[in-house]
C-alpha cells in the first residue's frame, strides 16, 4: 500500500512553474529522502503533501485522500518544518509547545486532560527530552529543539512524518544523532518518513530511497542507485563534480552507501 | 474619593478595561501587533464621526467601523507587494481622514471629539459601565477558548495550519476581538492612548518571565494595578485620568527595564 502518491503533478507560485511533471509513489514504511539544488522545489513538495500549496495539473494523494482533506485527523501527517531557530523569547515550556500538535486530536472543546499531558511526556520520552518539560523552548540546544519539534509532529494517530532540512545548522554529531533517533522512532511507531534535504551526503546514509528533484523529477530509487546515476549529475548541473568527490570519500570512510 | 460614585464606576471601568487589554496585549506582544492596535484605535475617530454626525451611539458606530477597518487590514494585508506596516499605514490614516473631513463640516463637535480622542472614564453611566462589563467577559472568554490556537499560530503558523488549525478565521477572530476592545478601551484612556494600554502592560510581563501563563496573569494585573493608581492620582493631583494611568503603567515598565537588565 502507498501512503503517497504523485501523478504528473505541476505546481505553480506566482504564475512560475516550480514543480512539473513529478510522479513517484512512497510505499509505507518506507524512508524517502528528497535531494535537489537550492531553490529546486523541494520544499514546494512537502507543502503540497500537507495540502498548503495548490497543484494546478496531475494528482496528489496522502494516505488515501487529497492533501489538505484529512479533516480531524490532520494529524496523521507529522510536519517538521525548517527551521534553524526558534525564537529565544517565546513564552511557552517544551511540554506547551509538544502541546501544540495535539490540539487537534482534542475535538471540538479543547480542555487539557491529564490524558493530553501523559501523551505529551510520552511524546517527550520517545525523543529523550522528558526532562526538559519545563524549560522554555527558547533556551534549548540546536539537537535538542529539533527533538521538541519532532516530539510536536508525533502524536499517538502520526503516520507519515514530513520533515523540512530537519538538520540545517547542527554539527555532525547532533546530525547523526538525530538521524538515528529518526530511524529509531520510524520502526518502532511504524512510521512512512519524507525528509528533505540539499544534503546528499547525509541522506544517502539514512533513506530506503531518493528522489532527486530540480523543478522535474529526475531520479527515484534506492541511494546506491541514484546516487551513482547519470540523472544526479543533470540536476546539480555543475554541482555535481565537487558532489561525486564527496561521496566518493564518503564511501571509503563510511564503507556502505 | 471613594464615596463619589462616579469615582466607583471609573474604577471598575478601569479595572475591567485593563485586565482585558492586559490578556489582549499577551498577542499583541508576542505577535508583533504593536502597530495594528494603533492603526485600530486610529481609525475609531472615523466611526466616531459617523455616529455622532448621524445622531447614533457614537460607541457603537465606532466599533463596527473599526472591525470593518481591522477586517480591511487583514484582508488586504495578505497581497505580498505590500508590506503590513504600510497597508495598516494606509488605512488607519484614511479612517482618520474620513472623521476630521465628515467633523469639520459641522460646528461644535469639536467637543465631543476631544472626550473620544483622550477618554473621559469619570463621566462613564452606569449602563454603560455594564455594557462594558458585560461585553469584556465575552471577549475575554472568547480569547481563553482559543488560547492554545493564537499560541499555536504565533508559534509557527505554516505548522498550525498543516495540521488543519482554521489560521485564517482564527487571526481575522483576534483582529475582531481588538478592534471591539479597543473601542470600550477608548472610552478609559481615549484613542490616542489605548495603545498603551495594549502593549505597555505585556511587555512589562514579558521582561519578568517566559511562561505564558505568567506573563499573562502580570499583564493583567499590571493593567488593572495601572487603572486604580492612575484614577488615584488623577483624582490626588487633579489631572487627567487617562494621561495619568498610562504613566503609571509606563513607570512599572521603565522599573521593570531596570530591574531586569538583560544578563
Amino acid at each position: 500500500m502507498d501512503a503517497v502518491t504523485f501523478e504528473k503533478v505541476r505546481v505553480e507560485l506566482d504564475r512560475r512553474t516550480v514543480l512539473d511533471d513529478i510522479s513517484f509513489r512512497v510505499r509505507q514504511g518506507a524512508f524517502l529522502g528528497v535531494i535537489g539544488p537550492n531553490g529546486a522545489g523541494k520544499t514546494t513538495l512537502l507543502r503540497v503533501m500537507l495540502g498548503l500549496a495548490p497543484i494546478v495539473g496531475g494528482s496528489v494523494e496522502v494516505l488515501g485522500r487529497a492533501p489538505g482533506r484529512h479533516g480531524a485527523d490532520a494529524h496523521v501527517i507529522g510536519y517538521v518544518p525548517q527551521r534553524e531557530t526558534v525564537a529565544r523569547t517565546f513564552p511557552a515550556s517544551v511540554a506547551d509547545v509538544v502541546m501544540m500538535g495535539r490540539l487537534c486530536c482534542m475535538g471540538r472543546i479543547r480542555i487539557l486532560r491529564r490524558h493530553d499531558w501523559d501523551e505529551v511526556h510520552r511524546g517527550l520520552e520517545l525523543v529523550g527530552i522528558e526532562h526538559l518539560a519545563a524549560r522554555p523552548i527558547g533556551r534549548l540546544s540546536g539537537g535538542e529543539a529539533r527533538r521538541a519539534l519532532l516530539a510536536q509532529a508525533l502524536c499517538s494517530g502520526t503516520r507519515l512524518l514530513v520533515l523540512d532540512e530537519p538538520t540545517v545548522g547542527l554539527d555532525l554529531p547532533s546530525e547523526l544523532e538525530f538521524y538515528n533517533l529518526l530511524r529509531r522512532l520510524q520502526h518502532e511507531l511504524d512510521l512512512t518518513v519524507i525528509c528533505v534535504s540539499h544534503d546528499l551526503l547525509a541522506l544517502a546514509g539514512q533513506a530506503s530511497e531518493l528522489i532527486c528533484i530540480n523543478r522535474v523529477m529526475h531520479v527515484h530509487g534506492d541511494p546506491q542507485h541514484v546516487v551513482h546515476s547519470h540523472a544526479l549529475r543533470e540536476a546539480y548541473s555543475c554541482e555535481f563534480d565537487f558532489l561525486a568527490g564527496e561521496i566518493a570519500h564518503h564511501d571509503r570512510a563510511g564503507g556502505s552507501v | 474619593m471613594l464615596e463619589y460614585v462616579f469615582f466607583q464606576r471609573a474604577l471598575v471601568a478601569a479595572v475591567v478595561v485593563g485586565l482585558l487589554c492586559g490578556l489582549l496585549g499577551f498577542f499583541v506582544v508576542l505577535r508583533r501587533l504593536a502597530f495594528v492596535g494603533v492603526g485600530i484605535s486610529h481609525s475609531a475617530v472615523g466611526g466616531v464621526a459617523i455616529g455622532l454626525l448621524a445622531g447614533w451611539n457614537p460607541a457603537a458606530t465606532a466599533a463596527v467601523f473599526a472591525v470593518l477597518v481591522a477586517l480591511g487590514m487583514f484582508w488586504v494585508g495578505r497581497d505580498r507587494r505590500l508590506g503590513e506596516d504600510a497597508v495598516i499605514g494606509v488605512f488607519f490614516s484614511a479612517a482618520m481622514a474620513l472623521g476630521l473631513v465628515l467633523l469639520s463640516t459641522r460646528h461644535g463637535f469639536q467637543q465631543d471629539l476631544f472626550a473620544y480622542l483622550f477618554g473621559s472614564v469619570l463621566a462613564i453611566s452606569g449602563a454603560e459601565l455594564a455594557g462594558l462589563c458585560v461585553l469584556s467577559l465575552v471577549l475575554g472568554a472568547i480569547v481563553v477558548a482559543v488560547f492554545r490556537e493564537l499560541l499555536f499560530i504565533a508559534f509557527d503558523e505554516e505548522v498550525a495550519r498543516a495540521y488543519g488549525r482554521p489560521v485564517d478565521a482564527i487571526n481575522a477572530l483576534l483582529l475582531v476581538i481588538l478592534a471591539i476592545a479597543v473601542v470600550a478601551g477608548i472610552r478609559v484612556v481615549g484613542v490616542l492612548l489605548i495603545e498603551a494600554l495594549l502593549v505597555v502592560p505585556a511587555a512589562t510581563a514579558a521582561l519578568w518571565t517566559l511562561d505564558f501563563r505568567r506573563q499573562v496573569a502580570i499583564s493583567m494585573g499590571l493593567g488593572a494595578g495601572s487603572g486604580v493608581l492612575g484614577l488615584v492620582a488623577s483624582y490626588s493631583f487633579n489631572i487627567t485620568a487617562g494621561g495619568s494611568i498610562v504613566m503609571v503603567a509606563v513607570t512599572f515598565f521603565s522599573l521593570s527595564l531596570l530591574l531586569r537588565r538583560r544578563a
